[in-house]
């Protein structure tokens, strides 16, 4: 009987992940095997893999993703750190967090607003005799507005990694005459490392099938996959070869998890 | 486990529930009723006066649905679950729909003011005879400069976007087909080309350009050039004249040697059912009066000549949105393509896009 409960716990669960999870990615590994026509196919892989086009642009996404996650993590480490000594924590806590009550597109108009030319911006820097400059459409902004959104979910998940941190052990280290820097590097790192972990796999992750800011920032002067899944569902209605970028990307996100995920003991001598 | 089957019941009931409502939703709306009238069109399209007035006249109730792209309206009729009477594709939508068999032909006899249309605006080839549609508005493509940054004149060819002072200054609107389009036009091909070859020596021009090249923008293009932030813009003349509304300094061009010239038009899908309502509400569009009404309202060029004649001269002789008629001859209408043309154009487009010097 025991067991049978136990079992019946699964089921609203397991629906849901089957109902909302795995059929819509079965749905996704099935389109992919369709060309525009409609037959069964394996071309879309083939095209995928032999145009350089898409490897360029498969290259491009992860670029960006990983500058907008290291830029973030710089920022975010420090941060968190402080706010783990800072009074208050919980209202500064609030604070970081409520960006990401607003909805994103807001956010991205009114860097549309700050970064144009006329915008905050470039009257500031007229005002100081510099003259106006070209921030929309470039690299720049591109990765400081993707950061700037992306940087909750760093902080987080490393905050929390710093509150569990025993500071006992913090103290025995700078007893044990421990410098500063080896304190961070020996002890403080290693525990709070599944914290950045987990903070990059929320960053990198959502970064590498960026959007809309791709557009609305970048100008689309910065191409990624999302990009091309957009077009190849929206214009093209080739939805076989977007969805072949789409099971790319699964892929790719499992090999994130798989390569930051928490390994089984192993590593754990070598902190 | 009681409480553990329910909720999983629940899930499902949910989710049943969902798809159900979702389908009699779609169904109930406009389906009540002789006296409606389901007009589906693109948003801030008619004169909302219009429609007051139409019911006001004829007691027939109007039903107004948005939509904001041929496609996204092409996939729900096709689905089924929409009644609507009458929809708003534009000239490559309509063929699409007429070949996917989507369409009623018009009973002719039923229109009264047919005489009203212009001649160069009727019988184009995405319908000959316009056996299944009427052109509600037209317009062009084309090049908006702004007065500060370039001078009156300077602009009149598409080569003139490759010229390298306008380095970095040109926005495109992000439309594979138009891009690629007045590519191939400014080489002198046909906009409806599908030679892979043409195609591709059309892409590799793009490529010179792309020093030009601000930015590739949807909708924002507008907001963007109504504040100045780019000299040049590419874009259709429906768009440039809602910038123009909100900045004094802008301009419209279409190139004298032709460009894509588009319509939207009013098509009876094979979803309708109150056809006294459509004939009605046609017959109400078409009276000069009223066509002139809706086009000062919507600020886009009309093919009824007759509603013409009652604009302000102003508007009549506005060569920005009613080019000479030598230019509207020369400029094409696009042509449903297959859809492993339209893959092509994408695929090229996407290239373009990825292309940095």
């Amino acid at each position: 009987m025991k067991k049978t409960t136990n079992l019946a716990f699964y089921v609203p669960y397991i629906l849901w992940i089957l109902l909302f999870v795995i059929a819509p990615m079965l749905l996704i590994v099935y389109q992919s095997f369709f060309n525009i026509e409609g037959q069964f196919t394996f071309s879309n892989y083939a095209t995928y893999f032999h145009s350089s086009t898409y490897i360029m642009m498969t290259i491009n996404s992860v670029w960006y993703a990983f500058l907008i996650t290291a830029l973030t993590l710089v920022i975010s480490y420090p941060a968190a750190y402080l706010l783990h000594y800072a009074k208050h924590k919980e209202l500064w806590l609030l604070l970081i967090i409520l960006p990401t009550w607003i909805n994103l597109l807001l956010k991205a108009y009114a860097f549309i607003g700050i970064f144009s030319q006329d915008g905050g911006i470039n009257t500031f820097l007229q005002m100081m005799g510099l003259g106006t400059h070209q921030f929309l459409f470039t690299d720049f902004s591109f990765i400081f507005v993707a950061s700037y959104i992306e940087i909750p979910f760093m902080i987080l998940p490393i905050f929390n990694g710093i509150e569990e941190l025993n500071e006992g052990l913090v103290n025995a280290s700078r007893d044990l005459g421990a410098k500063w820097w080896q304190t961070f590097t020996r002890v403080i790192l290693p525990l709070t490392m599944s914290g950045v972990k987990s903070g990059v796999q929320a960053v990198f992750i959502p970064s590498l099938s960026l959007f809309m800011l791709t557009r609305l920032i970048g100008g689309n002067r910065v191409i990624t996959l999302g990009t091309a899944i957009e077009e190849h569902f929206l214009t093209t209605m080739n939805w076989g070869m977007g969805s072949t970028i789409g099971v790319i990307l699964i892929i790719a996100m499992v090999v994130i998890m798989f390569l930051t995920g928490e390994r089984k003991k192993k590593g754990g001598r070598r902190a | 486990m009681k409480r553990l089957i329910s909720m999983a019941a629940i899930i499902l009931a949910a989710v049943l529930g969902l798809a159900f409502w979702s389908h009699s939703l779609a169904k109930a709306q406009g389906a009540t009723g002789d006296n409606t009238l389901n007009l589906a069109n693109w948003g801030d399209y008619i004169d909302p006066a219009l429609i007051k007035k139409f019911e006001k006249q004829t007691g027939y109730h109007v039903n107004l649905e948005t939509f904001d792209s041929n496609e996204a309206m092409y996939t729900k009729i096709q689905q089924g679950g929409t009644s609507y009477d009458l929809t708003v594709p534009s000239e490559y939508m309509v063929e699409k729909m007429r070949n996917a068999k989507m369409l009623v032909p018009l009973d002719k006899s039923k229109l009264k003011d047919l005489s009203n249309f212009g001649a160069l605006y009727m019988n184009r080839s995405f319908d000959p005879g316009n056996k299944y549609s009427l052109p509600y508005f037209w317009g062009t493509l084309g090049i908006i400069y702004n007065d500060k940054f370039v001078k009156p004149g300077e602009i009149q060819h598409w080569n003139d976007l490759w010229k390298s002072k306008y380095r970095d200054n040109i926005m495109l609107i992000d439309s594979a087909r138009d891009i690629m389009g007045f590519s191939l036009r400014s080489m002198g091909k046909s906009m409806n080309t599908t030679d892979p070859n043409t195609l591709a020596l059309a892409k590799a021009k793009l490529d010179q350009m792309s020093p030009n090249v601000k930015a590739v923008v949807a909708d924002e293009i507008k907001m963007y050039m109504a504040a100045d932030e780019s000299a040049l813009a590419v874009d259709w003349s429906g768009e440039a004249a809602d910038m123009m509304a909100n900045n004094s300094h802008l301009h419209y061009v279409v190139p004298s040697e032709g460009s894509n010239l588009w319509f939207d038009n009013l098509v009876i899908p094979k979803t309708a059912k109150h056809f006294k309502a459509i004939y009605a509400f046609l017959n109400f569009l078409t009276n000069a009066k009223n066509a002139a009404q809706n086009a000062d309202y919507v600020g886009y060029s009309t093919p009824n000549v007759a509603a013409l004649k009652l604009l302000p001269k102003a508007v009549r002789n506005d060569k920005q949105f009613y080019p000479d008629e030598d230019v509207i001859k020369k400029s094409e209408v696009y042509s449903d393509l297959a859809p492993k043309t339209v893959g092509l154009y994408n695929d090229l487009y996407l290239e373009f896009k990825m292309y940095r010097k």
